[in-house]
């Protein structure tokens, strides 16, 4: 189960450009065995992108029709920074209704989950998983890999940035002297207890620290972190 | 077709969730007042937890303005007259920040009336939040920041609520959050004698540092979402324990959404 974010990680770095970001997101149908991915960005000018798995009719489609205004996915979704299963969106209404038998025409599936997440500069993105499953195996699989879409969708949208802008990484990513050191404690085998003994911090803030040095490493987990801090010189152990 | 779609999901499961049944308002005022005179059974509270705490992004304020104005005035009250902290209180008596311009997510106790009862603010911290862009002094230089975190700001009671009761609501709905909504951890900047009220309510932050002192002193703080103990805190909340998830239910899920009163 890790081993996927981290296939998934190891394949984001090799992106250079957004071909290859659409080509990651196909891969990830095959990484999670979900049916749809989808990736979508506006920035602040309002220039839409997206890497999906959607069939290209589907997608000409939508936009076409420009669906954006009445898909209950994007108006759930926006400005909203929590992540949303599709269940919980208002699909009553009859225009909401006639999209979903398109879309389910289109082979969307009948279970999504999306992801929204605020990028800088009001620049907004949405990623979603979407397949067609029993409403338990939804629940089962968003419960154990939630954690996952979440990271997913915000490496992606990193990712995404800095092909655009090519400026994005930098200020988000130094990590602060106590975060490589909590991150070389751990790097040298010592448990969270002793490491977090030696910063003189309780076990939490180590956590939150290290937490903090996962992300801005775009790292699966600690050991992960560990690992990408060394590989660049951050840190030596 | 093994499944249903989304919009035919929805009204089976809100079937199956039991829902405590719609009474005409009379009753439910009625049952309110019953609840104000701390002679109520759980499954009052049950039903009453449904109305009070409210999940509401800063777009959806002006859907309900009696509660959106009372909480800024006692925001001023609590945090500009009586902390004496350095904010900003407007003409019309509100205090505002510019991160209730980022659209934050309020939960909100209301009180029957539809006032403000108690009320606090979260924002990821992937984006600008206040423990990184003011209190780096006090989180060793660390800039806080993961999907995962929240920060939580601007902890405020009515003087009119009872205060215990409606801090542990408020952490309740807090908890609720965290473990909805998948995250590892909240950070909060508070008024440092409030660690008292989350001891006694059994989910206390660790201090990640503090400045000033005596009634001027500021902590941040973490809370570790896993550790969060609902039974206690549904217990000093004085509601039943299926009450978070209605609350949650109420205010993300709209195809369930019951009419508001007031």
């Amino acid at each position: 189960m890790q081993n996927r974010i981290i296939t998934f990680i190891e394949r984001l770095q090799q992106v250079t450009t957004l071909d290859q970001l659409q080509a990651l997101v196909v891969g990830l149908s095959g990484l999670y065995q979900i049916e749809h991915f989808v990736y979508h960005s506006v920035n602040s000018a309002g220039e839409p992108y997206a890497a999906l798995t959607y069939s290209v009719d589907w997608v000409d489609h939508y936009l076409d029709r420009d669906f954006g205004r009445i898909d209950p996915v994007v108006l759930g979704c926006y400005q909203r920074f929590h992540p949303v299963d599709w269940k919980q969106l208002d699909w009553s209404g009859k225009a909401a209704k006639s999209f979903m038998f398109e879309a389910s025409d289109a082979g969307v599936g009948n279970q999504g989950y999306s992801i929204p997440i605020r990028g800088p500069n009001g620049q907004f993105a949405l990623f979603t998983a979407n397949h067609t499953c029993s409403d338990d195996d939804w629940v089962k699989f968003t419960d154990e890999h939630v954690q996952d879409l979440i990271l997913i969708a915000h490496y992606l949208n990193q990712k995404a940035l800095e092909i655009e802008r090519g400026t994005d990484k930098l200020a988000y990513q130094n990590l602060s002297p106590r975060e490589l050191d909590a991150l070389t404690l751990i790097g040298m085998g010592k448990s969270r207890g002793h490491a977090a003994e030696s910063l003189s911090i309780s076990e939490h803030t180590l956590r939150v620290y290290i937490e903090s040095a996962r992300f801005k490493l775009g790292a699966a987990n600690t050991t992960h972190a560990v690992a990408l801090a060394m590989a660049s010189g951050k840190i030596i152990v | 077709m093994p499944s249903r779609w989304p919009w035919q999901a929805a009204k089976s499961s809100s079937e199956s969730r039991a829902r405590p049944p719609r009474l005409p308002r009379i009753f439910t005022v009625a049952r309110f007042e019953i609840v104000n005179s701390n002679d109520a059974t759980p499954v009052f509270f049950s039903i009453w937890g449904i109305f009070m705490i409210r999940y509401l992004y800063g777009d959806q304020l002006g859907t309900c303005r009696k509660l959106s104005q009372s909480m800024f005035r006692d925001r001023a009250n609590q945090f500009a007259k009586r902390l004496n902290w350095q904010v900003t209180v407007d003409a019309d008596g509100f205090e505002r920040d510019t991160y209730d311009q980022q659209n934050p997510l309020y939960v909100i106790w209301q009180q029957p009336d539809g006032s403000h009862g108690g009320s606090m603010r979260f924002l990821p911290t992937t984006g600008p939040v206040m423990v990184n862009d003011h209190f780096q002094h006090l989180t060793d230089g660390v800039t806080i920041g993961s999907p995962l975190i929240w920060e939580c700001t601007r902890f405020c009671i009515s003087p009119t609520a009872p205060t215990p009761l409606v801090a542990a609501r408020l952490m309740l709905a807090g908890a609720t959050l965290g473990r909805r909504f998948h995250l590892a951890h909240a950070v909060g900047v508070f008024d440092t004698r409030m660690i008292r009220v989350y001891k006694t309510l059994g989910w206390a932050p660790d201090i990640l540092g503090s400045a000033g002192s005596g009634r001027d002193a500021i902590s941040v703080g973490l809370w570790d979402f896993k550790a969060a103990p609902f039974d206690t805190l549904c217990a000093k909340a004085k509601v039943a324990p299926d009450a978070p998830e209605h609350w949650y239910q109420q205010s993300f899920a709209p195809a369930n959404k019951e009419r508001q009163p007031a």
